[in-house]
């Protein structure tokens, strides 16, 4: 075990939780003002929901040793027994992994790391159906989506063999197929999007949309929430080296290039379609650079990662507007941005990734290694999709018709924080016992002149 | 006497404040409103969907007067708020039937 490492792992896992309110505020500000407590609760909820699931069976599920073909994680850490003690990253059977002997790290600290990318994808999915979805349904979604979807692809994509235990089998897209995913671009961003879309059509669209204008109420919010997505990344992609090393490194720095080149990318596209740059681009184009780069940050040049990005920021800019054309209410584009960032970045490792960044990956067309790379990528991406769309699909339908996920029309006319969760996000009117500044102002001023008295007539009592 | 009331910009508010402090007009109330005239609103794009907002900020200054003052303080006001461009605002005129001035009772022009 390496001290070191294991700082840097459990510093990135807090990092990576971050995220998740940060989510939260990114989406927040996006919707309307009578509904911002919601879509603050839709994140917060996975934080409490995954962990359970996580700690119960989750993580055996996605990291227990493969029940076949490399398809789930059989029941060997079920309540997390027999993890407590023993070290991870030992005797990487295939070569695409990124444990190196030497860096090992507590296995309980793996799964704190793991459990954190678990909360947040599911977390990402509720950006397609803000406004509209009953919570405790939305809860039951979460809870189900990622025992069946997230958890299995999980182990797909991150169970490598031999990692978690000396003679356990990991994941197909892992071990056999050996595409390339450093952070999860399939099992977290393609994954989330393609459930974005389907719940989105499950739900349909939101009241009056797309007619009446829903604007974001409170930019500063998403920016503040882009912000911590950007800050946390670093523990979701340099993090994921598990290790302090030169390829966390290597991350760092990709991760910043490429989030930084999508900014100017989304901006220039607004700049020449729509006449003004706006915070709003700012924002979304760090998302979608932070996006495109999570499964290349390890395999490609910081060069390489700058092209990632423009392409991802000028793309994913032009994407957010397909929603009008084919009339789904994605509301907070988690297709227009994770879905198709997390397509970009996937499919670009096919062209850009180097042995020279990372001796564990691979050659990408670019760099002498032939179309092989480019096609197992498509296959991962493409399966992962497809799976994420159908399952999430037939979720859907079924809390649908059971419980019901779509709150009243009346609910959603006034407002679905008042329906769900009896609050509201703001209130400044004196009318309603918010208290304005008036009367806020009063009220200060009257208690202050009551502490001075106070204050007065002990002053007077200690001169007695 | 009689109610002007006025809808201006909001950045316009500090000058005819001014100017009404000026004719000596000792009190307004002011709130922040939202409307349209032939000025319209304007347009909003957000992830490139374009949004047109109709109603738009404006500021209502409320003035209570006599009649001998009402002219004079239209005047100051419509001087303070014009910037020549579409959007200025309107300003009006009504009749008031009785004032009370509530911490002394007193009624009519006393009350002003």
């Amino acid at each position: 075990m390496n001290a070191g490492d294991t700082a840097w792992v459990l510093v990135s896992a807090a990092l990576v939780m971050l995220m998740t309110p940060g989510l939260a505020f990114f989406y927040g500000g996006m919707v309307r003002a009578k509904s911002v407590l919601n879509m603050l609760m839709m994140s917060f909820i996975a934080l409490a929901v995954v962990t359970v699931l996580w700690v119960l069976y989750g993580y055996s599920l996605a990291f227990g040793n493969d029940v076949g073909g490399g398809l789930l994680g059989g029941l060997d850490f079920t309540g997390l027994k027999g993890t407590l003690g023993s070290l991870v990253g030992t005797a990487p059977t295939d070569p695409n992994s990124p444990w190196v002997n030497g860096h090992q790290i507590p296995h309980l600290v793996f799964v704190v790391f793991q459990l954190m990318f678990a909360i947040i994808t599911a977390a990402l999915i509720s950006g397609a159906i803000a406004d509209r979805a009953r919570f405790w349904a939305w809860t039951l979604f979460i809870a189900v989506w990622v025992t069946v979807v997230y958890f299995p692809v999980a182990h797909w994509v991150f169970d490598f063999n031999g990692a978690t235990g000396a003679d356990f089998v990991g994941g197909w897209i892992a071990n056999k197929l050996g595409a390339l995913d450093f952070a999860g671009g399939t099992a977290v961003h393609i994954n989330a999007g393609a459930a974005g879309l389907a719940l989105a059509l499950v739900l349909g669209k939101r009241k009056g949309w797309p007619r009446e204008p829903m604007r974001p109420h409170n930019l500063p919010f998403v920016m503040l929430g882009a912000g911590l997505l950007w800050f946390g990344w670093y523990g979701f992609n340099a993090g994921s080296a598990l290790a302090a090393s030169d390829l966390a490194g290597v991350a760092f720095i990709t991760t910043t290039a490429a989030t930084a080149a999508a900014v100017l990318g989304w901006l220039v596209v607004e700049q020449v379609r729509d006449g003004k740059p706006t915070t709003l681009g700012a924002a979304s184009g760090a998302v979608a650079g932070l996006v495109a780069i999570t499964p290349a940050c390890g395999f490609v040049s910081p060069l390489g990662a700058l092209v990632i990005g423009l392409v991802a920021g000028v793309v994913c800019a032009l994407a957010v507007s397909l929603k009008y054309k084919l009339g789904f209410d994605d509301s907070l584009d988690v297709v227009g941005v994770h879905l198709v960032g997390g397509l970009i970045g996937t499919l670009l490792i096919g062209l850009f990734a180097t042995t020279g960044v990372n001796p564990a990956g691979k050659d990408g067309l670019f760099y002498g290694g032939g179309v092989g790379l480019l096609g197992k990528q498509a296959v991962a991406a493409f399966v992962v999709l497809g799976y994420s769309f159908v399952l999430t699909l037939v979720i859907g339908f079924l809390i649908q018709k059971t419980i019901g996920f779509r709150v009243s029309t009346e609910a959603e006319r006034t407002g679905i924080d008042e329906a769900e969760h009896a609050e509201s996000g703001y209130e400044f009117s004196s009318l309603r016992g918010g208290g304005s500044s008036l009367g806020r102002t009063a009220d200060i001023l009257a208690g202050a002149g009551k502490i001075r008295e106070a204050a007065g007539a002990s002053t007077e009592g200690a001169g007695q | 006497m009689m109610l002007v009331t006025a809808i201006i910009k909001p950045f316009t508010l500090d000058d005819v404040k001014a100017a009404l402090e000026q004719i000596g007009v000792l009190g307004m109330t002011v709130s922040e409103v939202q409307g349209y005239g032939r000025q319209k609103g304007h347009t909003e794009v957000y992830r490139g969907a374009e949004y047109s907002v109709d109603f738009v900020p404006k500021i209502r200054v409320e003035v209570l007067t006599d009649d001998a003052t009402g002219d004079k303080v239209v005047d100051a006001i419509v001087a303070a708020a014009r910037t020549g461009k579409i959007g200025d605002g309107k300003v009006w005129v009504t009749p008031v039937e009785t004032v009370v001035r509530v911490r002394t009772g007193e009624r009519g022009t006393d009350a002003i």
